[in-house]
């Protein structure tokens, strides 16, 4: 182990419960519970909240990138019939603040401009009416005068910018937010002893999750009634909701933030912090409960969920056998117009940002550029995705430059089964693995070898074929660290290094089980996962489970799904709260029983003496007598009436960034391993890329429910392939936002999924989460853009196209096969 | 705003309404007649979450106005289950895991319902072209079409029950 980690000591694990083979509910591909109501139309989102007296808000965005406002004038707006009230950021300004900020120091964002817009789409003013027909009428009367400033659109020009050009003068001097440089290990050194030095330029560009919901929000206030009552599709209501209180100057007393059924996030609603603040003050000025739902346009524009959106010069520092000694790269990233944030999602690529093979020494600088566009949020991947794609073109590129074969040189530097707990140059570990095993596996299923030989051969034929392979890493169950790790040391912000999941069981005296969860359910399946694993742990029934979501108030301790954690997490509180419930049932069913209670177990729903057949009590039986029987029982608050529990799970593996940041701590250790394997065709003549097969397997430890794992599987690797062949935000040169539309944007229909997708998984138990559960939700858009990229490459070999920019969409990819044509005929 | 009295037949009800004539036919159902099962996703007609059936067609509702529908039969999601049973395709929603969030998952119904009624053996690329007017972000259509193949086997079953009923 490298020096600058010696200081990293590993903690011992802290699981009770080891997985074990020959598991009744974990482990079946169970159907889901929470599909019934849905199914049927009752689900509950966002738009069919409904409040007795409730209005409509619309709101008057910005058409610049850049501009301040000279004037606004409602007049006209007022008067329309069935409008309540217009507001402008100043009338806000009087009852909110500036919106949270995790960057540090923090960049000021307002949830409605004052003063100067950023983007186009951003608030200028808002309509609160009767209904949305009449807001949007009302909206359309709003008159701005505007005085339009510089627009900052390119990446490297606004870096570079000064003057009128500068985003937040009060807040920046310049446009680069941050700008902070890292080396953990002999980097240098390893550079200077390389037989070769792999270099490339890489570019990643934006997109968003664009979930077919978007966010809503419906808020009352009443000051003399408890103060806000908030209905959200927020992911994250129930860990900080005192921050969004901030904003709104009211106490956690005063504010109740009510989760619903959410349809889809992906990233897009962690926190949506905004327009609760920006919805809730509507209410408080209007004097109403107002319902604000995004349309389209305005998800697209003023949502704050823009994905990576990045520019490496990255190296790669390879012996002469072929062994990679050390990876570095300057990166810079378009984070938009704020930074809400900071630069989380570059603190979440150093979980893996060395991939599974073993380097040494990893180096970066990273700057985080501010433009005039709609600002970044978390997005499927929250920026491993690239890192991910970066290290496997670097591997690829390596290959090519050293003349292996790029799967050999994989095998050559991967990490050994028997080297974990593995420690990354950054300091985060990766807990376990078996990547040679996944690798052979999806070889197997895909018939590696058979396609080459057929690619190659279709090409000799003329036709653009090929093969495309990577091995990538999918770190799950994240630490909180991420979020602040590469903030300047003298100013780090709030660190914070908590990340827990919290859940309330209680046993009716009819023997249900009523089971309180403070996170929301956004496509994932929270009640599923938990209903299996009660069953498993405490040998009841699933379907006697009851499941209820708790609000900001009643609930407790829910940092919800975000960072492929919910499933490790919630097992982790199950298993707590099984514990309790355990020891509780036994104290009363042994005093029932006659027995002490550690003569007795749990058995099918009972509570039954060890040994013996016919002497048990069902858990419905002791939780009525527990329940309305209290003088049955001996007296002593350990037989306090009713069999309930709380308990709370808190990051299995976690420690702290060294001061000095030589290193940055184990932050996001439960590690999955995937392999994707596709081939391709590409149509020369018009830049099409069709997919003829594709084989994925992935590990994720311990698997709960195997067919909704497929379905993240499945989901994420759409969303991968849409990533790399069709996605992309387009923006001009005045920073005009020109395809903000399910029409332009093209997302993946049936049509563009791959005919045969095989999918297979490896099963390398945690040894650090309760049954060895690794989180499994983003590895589908982790792995699939490297993939492909690698075998478009491939299928245009003989042409000498190169790729080193994503999205390649049909026309992206048509000019680099004539770029390409031109120099060959030059 | 003048309002513009009509009749149309929602999931087998008579409904009399006065609406203003521009109101959309996706809020007239969600807001006006309580039914929320009908999403919107987009409102420009490109990702089918608020597909109804009208008069046997799959129809996005996001692009008709409520008056357009005066005198048609419609079908929502509320409309599909019959008691306590589900419909064999929400039926073999579940058994395949086809929905994730289940936003899209009313109009990616209709849309099967169409295919069905028309093709009641559908290939794979059937079912693949039938959908791919219905966006949906989380499942990756797989289990979307496994789910609709498994619902063809299940309605042709339920057909050939009734066939060989003895009259």
């Amino acid at each position: 182990m490298s020096n600058h980690l010696k200081s990293n000591v590993i903690p011992p694990s802290r699981q009770r419960e080891a997985p074990r083979a020959g598991m009744t509910w974990i482990g079946q591909s169970m159907k889901r519970v929470e599909d019934p109501r849905i199914l049927s139309g009752k689900g509950g989102y966002i738009d069919d909240i409904a409040v007795p007296g409730m209005a409509h808000a619309a709101m008057v965005s910005s058409p610049h990138a850049h501009a301040r406002i000279v004037s606004i004038d409602t007049s006209k707006a007022e008067k329309l019939p069935g409008v309540i009230g217009v507001y402008t950021g100043e009338d806000m300004a009087r009852v909110v603040d500036p919106c949270p900020s995790f960057a540090s120091p923090p960049i000021t964002q307002n949830a409605m401009s004052v003063g100067k817009v950023r983007h186009v789409g951003e608030v200028v003013a808002a309509v609160v009416a009767e209904d949305r027909y009449v807001a949007e009428d009302a909206a359309e009367l709003v008159e701005m005068e505007w005085d339009i400033l510089p627009a900052c659109v390119d990446l490297e020009a606004s870096a570079a910018a000064t003057g009128e050009a500068v985003l937040h003068p009060d807040d920046r001097d310049g446009n680069v937010a941050l700008d902070e440089s890292f080396s953990f290990g002999d980097v240098d050194e390893h550079f200077d002893e390389a037989h070769t030095i792999v270099k490339r330029r890489l570019r990643w560009r934006r997109s968003s999750a664009q979930a077919i919901e978007t966010c809503g929000v419906v808020a009352q206030f009443d000051p003399f009634k408890g103060g806000y009552t908030i209905h959200s599709n927020s992911n994250f209501y129930n860990f900080i909701p005192f921050v969004i209180g901030g904003s709104l100057r009211v106490s956690p007393g005063e504010l109740r933030i009510i989760p619903v059924l959410t349809g889809g996030s992906f990233g897009s609603k962690v926190f949506s912090h905004k327009i609760i603040i920006l919805t809730a003050g509507l209410a408080r000025l209007a004097g109403v409960p107002v319902k604000y739902i995004e349309d389209r346009l305005e998800h697209f524009t003023n949502s704050d969920s823009h994905g990576s959106d990045r520019l490496y010069d990255a190296e790669l520092a390879v012996t002469e056998d072929g062994t990679f000694t050390s990876l570095r790269f300057t990166v810079m990233d378009d984070y938009g117009a704020y930074l809400q944030f900071g630069v989380g999602t570059h603190g979440n690529a150093m979980a893996q940002v060395t991939g599974p093979y073993q380097i040494q020494s990893f180096g970066m600088r990273v700057m985080a550029v501010l433009t005039n566009k709609t600002q970044q949020g978390p997005y499927r991947g929250f920026g491993s995705e690239v890192t991910n794609w970066v290290m496997e073109r670097m591997v690829d590129a390596a290959a090519e430059e050293l003349g292996r074969d790029p799967v050999e040189l994989r095998v050559q530097n991967m990490i050994q089964p028997d080297q974990f707990p593995y420690m990354i140059p950054t300091g985060n570990i990766y807990d376990s693995g078996n990547f040679q095993k996944v690798l052979s596996e999806a070889q197997t299923m895909f018939d590696f070898d058979g396609w080459r030989d057929k690619a190659r051969a279709m090409r000799a034929e003329g036709r653009c074929v090929g093969v495309g392979l990577a091995t990538c890493m999918e770190r799950s169950v994240y630490g909180p660290t991420e979020w602040w790790s590469l903030n300047n040391k003298e100013t780090p912000g709030f660190t914070l290094t908590s990340t827990p999941e919290g859940i309330t069981v209680r046993l009716d005296p009819s023997g249900k089980m009523f089971v309180t969860l403070n996170s929301p359910m956004v496509g994932n399946s929270p009640e599923t996962v938990v209903a299996q694993i009660l069953a498993e742990r405490l040998t009841i029934a699933p379907e006697d489970i009851v499941f209820n979501y708790s609000d900001s108030q009643s609930g407790f301790n829910g940092v919800g799904p975000q960072g492929s954690r919910f499933t490790a997490m919630i097992a982790g509180a199950c298993v707590s709260a099984s514990i309790k419930l355990e020891e509780k049932l036994k104290r009363f069913g042994a005093h029932m029983l006659q027995r002490r209670p550690e003569d007795v177990e749990l058995r099918n729903g009972t509570v039954a003496v060890k040994g013996l057949k016919d002497q048990e009590k069902p858990f419905g039986e002791i939780a009525l007598t527990s329940s309305f029987f209290r003088l049955s029982f001996p007296d002593g608050e350990e037989f306090d009436s009713g069999i309930e529990t709380t308990a709370v799970y808190d990051h299995p593996l976690s420690t702290d960034p060294a001061e000095d940041r030589s290193h940055l701590g184990i932050f996001y250790p439960i590690v999955g391993h995937i392999c994707h394997i596709v081939a391709v065709e590409v149509d020369a003549g018009t830049g099409k890329v069709e997919i003829l097969d594709y084989a994925a397997v992935h590990d994720n430890g311990t698997m709960v429910n195997p067919r909704t794992l497929a379905g993240q599987v499945w989901g994420g690797t759409a969303n991968g392939i849409g990533t790399t062949l069709s996605e992309v935000f387009n923006y001009d040169d005045e920073g005009q936002f020109t395809n903000p539309n399910f029409a332009e944007f093209a997302m993946p229909t049936a049509n563009e999924m791959p005919r045969n997708f095989k999918l297979g998984h490896v099963e390398t138990p945690s040894p650090f989460t309760e049954y060895g559960i690794k989180g499994g939700g983003e590895g589908g858009r982790l792995g699939a853009p490297s993939a492909l990229t690698s075998a478009i490459e491939d299928a245009l070999s003989d042409r000498g196209v190169k790729i080193t920019s994503l999205p390649v969409t049909p026309p992206i990819l048509r000019g680099l096969i004539r770029t390409a044509e031109q120099t060959a005929a030059e | 705003m003048t309002k513009v009295s009509f009749q149309l037949t929602v999931n087998g009800r008579v409904r009399e309404a006065s609406v203003p004539p521009r109101m959309l036919l996706s809020d007239f159902i969600r807001h006006e007649l309580a039914m929320p099962g009908t999403h919107v996703g987009c409102e420009h007609g490109v990702c089918g979450s608020c597909n109804v059936m009208l008069d046997g067609k799959a129809v996005r509702s996001c692009l008709m106005f409520a008056i357009q529908a005066e005198g048609s039969e419609i079908t929502t999601v509320e409309g599909l289950a019959t008691g306590d049973d589900l419909h064999p395709i929400q039926q073999a929603f579940w058994e395949e895991h086809g929905l994730q969030c289940g936003f899209c998952t009313p109009g990616m119904l209709a849309t099967a319902q169409e295919l069905l009624a028309e093709n009641s053996d559908p290939t794979d690329d059937e079912i693949r072209e039938a959908i791919s007017g219905n966006l949906c972000r989380c499942t990756g259509y797989e289990f979307v079409i496994s789910a609709i193949r498994s619902a063809s086997v299940k309605l042709r079953a339920a057909q050939a029950e009734t066939t060989l009923q003895p009259v």
